[in-house]
């Protein structure tokens, strides 16, 4: 029998141990009380019979939410003002500010008419982030002149398709607390 | 007739021999002309009798050159309004070395023998040209996120250069009329510094000026007198002379921001102009196309010497790539945002797919266009005359449906 430690190749340097806190392993032939396991089976299920009396750790997703850290990068937004009029004013500087380059946009004119719909003169037509390349760093949040755009509080869904990870603005933008009050407060609810 | 001729020729050899006498004069006048020593900066250069400080100071260059927001090389009797280049003049000259008791502007004052010019070495200036800074954005909308000058504005260059992005002034601010110059371009009166710029080009370039500056202090105003458009072919260039976005080109409005589109230089066979423009493109689409600028970020000399002023056809007509020459992309400051994605010398990284995959296409790829309302190819933005509205969007997704 002999011990690992007494047979390290020499010349084999790399194998030596970093600390002197490693253990020699001892291989004697097992007893016969030792072989049938029943003493170490019993050991197992005295710790697992302990654990029904301690407190679970387990959360009911999604009855249950953890509690969000309140600088918690989730979701993107993308808000309205007061009058429900839409902040983004498609200035791009999300879109350079972004790492993984997950934002496109295109900017339109708002025409006469269109001022309750729109807070600036040029507003994002179309807006776009790609999540399956967002690292939800938050950059773009921090970017926004017009406190347009917002990461929130919960998490992106998952999903089978690659397809429904391109966020357009019919996913991002919020209710308009103006015409839809309801569904505005229930997402407000959701977040907090 | 011979005999009437001759006093004639004789009188005529000899007004061409007197020109050419005074020809050479002037010639030797010239070159024996005085040589200036001015000192910006501790940076002595000599220069000639008649060179304005600034100009000195751009021979220098860097850091040196003070800025200037209305000062332009290429416009007979620019400068004097803005103020941004002032100067402190510690030593006057070799003759009379007092001090100069205030600040001057620098595009307006000539330089003496033995002058001292402080620029950025003195506090003071830097302290008047923020106190400037804060005065030119005073009445400003600082719309810069809706503003296409973003990115390219001298103003914003300057505000930020000085810590004055902001604003201190709590009362309405000015509101102007709105004005239409036409289809080519738009006026943004609220921006505008009034730095006399565009009309200067209005009235050198074209010969119709049709365009002044109205009514005093506050109000002034650059308009067009009554509604008229200004229709010259080198009108245009108001555009790349204005430093603001006050004039901005109407045909790329919106479309895309500066940064994001690759300037390329460019030149094609123009009957009205050099031809030689700088594009700004985004893959194959010329979303803008400009006059090439120089460190000053004014409007560069051609290969032939002449300022290189383009003309409307060259500006606002010619979006398609075909009509181009390219030369290659534009070199581009790095400090400038616009240097961001400007990639020179790029090489488009191999497909690996079909090579690992022994061929097959892989199944599960998402071709990012198909799910993508962005950049949709039904819709050329580059092609549309003017901003994009909600018509141009929704009336494609009813063809799209
Ligand atoms: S969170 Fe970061 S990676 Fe995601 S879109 Fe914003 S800037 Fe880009
Ligand atoms: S979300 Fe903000 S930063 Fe992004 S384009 Fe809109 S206004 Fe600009
Ligand atoms: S419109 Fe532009 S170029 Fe003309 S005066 Fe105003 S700032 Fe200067
Ligand atoms: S550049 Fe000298 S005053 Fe404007």
């Amino acid at each position: 029998m002999q011990t690992l430690k007494s047979s390290p190749p020499s010349g084999d340097r790399g194998m030596q141990a970093l600390t002197n806190r490693s253990k020699i392993l001892e291989r004697k032939p097992m007893t016969f009380l030792e072989s049938i396991y029943l003493w170490n089976i019993l050991k197992g299920m005295m710790i697992t019979f302990s654990h029904i009396f301690k407190k679970q750790p387990t959360i009911h997703y999604p009855e249950q939410t953890r509690p969000f850290s309140p600088v918690f990068r989730g979701l993107h937004v993308l808000n309205r003002d007061e009058e429900g009029r839409e902040r983004c004013t498609a200035c791009g500087l999300c879109a350079v500010a972004c790492p993984a380059e997950a934002i496109t946009m295109e900017a339109a004119e708002r025409l006469p008419g269109e001022e309750n719909l729109y807070r600036e003169e040029k507003y994002a037509a179309r807006y776009e982030i790609n999540m399956l390349r967002c690292i939800f760093c938050g950059l773009c949040e921090e970017a926004c002149p017009k406190d347009a755009i917002y990461l929130s509080e919960t998490f992106t869904p998952a999903s089978f398709t690659r397809e429904s990870f391109i966020y357009g603005k019919k996913d991002l933008l919020i209710p308009d607390p103006v015409t839809k009050p309801a569904e505005f407060a229930a997402a407000k609810g959701i977040k907090n | 007739m011979a005999f009437i001729e001759l006093p004639i020729i004789y009188k005529s050899l000899k007004c061409v021999a007197f020109s050419l006498r005074t020809l050479r004069e002037k010639i030797k006048k010239v070159s024996e002309q005085q040589l200036f020593k001015v000192t910006i900066d501790n940076i002595t250069i000599e220069v000639p009798a008649g060179t304005t400080i600034l100009n000195a100071a751009r021979q220098i260059g860097g850091e040196v050159a003070p800025p200037a927001m209305c000062y332009y090389s290429k416009l007979q009797g620019s400068g004097g309004k803005c103020r941004t280049c002032l100067v402190e003049v510690s030593r006057g000259s070799e003759k009379d070395p007092r001090p100069m008791p205030k600040l001057v502007a620098s595009c307006r004052t000539t330089v003496m023998d033995g002058m001292e010019v402080k620029n950025i070495t003195s506090p003071k200036v830097i302290d008047a040209r923020a106190g400037i800074v804060e005065f030119l954005l005073l009445n400003h909308p600082l719309d810069c996120p809706i503003c296409d000058q973003a990115g390219e504005c001298h103003l914003q260059d300057l505000s930020y250069e000085h810590g004055k992005e902001g604003t201190r002034y709590e009362f309405q601010k000015r509101v102007f009329k709105k004005h239409d110059l036409g289809p080519y371009i738009q006026l943004h009166m609220t921006r505008c510094i009034l730095c006399y710029r565009c009309v200067f080009t209005a009235d050198q370039l074209t010969d119709k000026r049709e365009h002044g500056v109205l009514d005093r202090g506050d109000h002034s105003e650059i308009a067009t007198f009554i509604e008229k458009n200004l229709d010259h072919d080198f009108i245009g260039n108001v555009i790349d002379v204005c430093p603001v976005g006050a004039l901005t080109d109407k045909t790329f409005r919106f479309k895309n921001r500066v940064w994001f589109t690759k300037p390329v230089d460019a030149h094609r066979d123009c009957p009205t102009c050099s031809g030689q423009v700088q594009l700004w493109m985004r893959g194959d689409e010329v979303f803008r196309v400009t006059a090439r600028k120089d460190e000053w970020g004014e409007v560069k000399d051609t290969t032939d010497g002449k300022p290189g002023w383009i003309c409307n056809t060259c500006r606002f007509e010619k979006k398609h790539i075909n009509d181009w020459v390219i030369e290659g992309p534009s070199k581009v400051n790095r400090h400038s945002v616009i240097a961001q994605g400007h990639y020179i010398g790029l090489q488009k990284p191999e497909e690996i797919m079909p090579k690992v995959m022994h061929g097959r296409a892989p199944k599960l790829l998402m071709d990012i266009h198909s799910v993508s309302e962005v950049n949709r190819t039904n819709i050329e933005l580059s092609l549309i005359d003017g901003p994009a509205t909600s018509k141009t969007f929704n009336h494609s997704e009813k063809t799209n449906a």
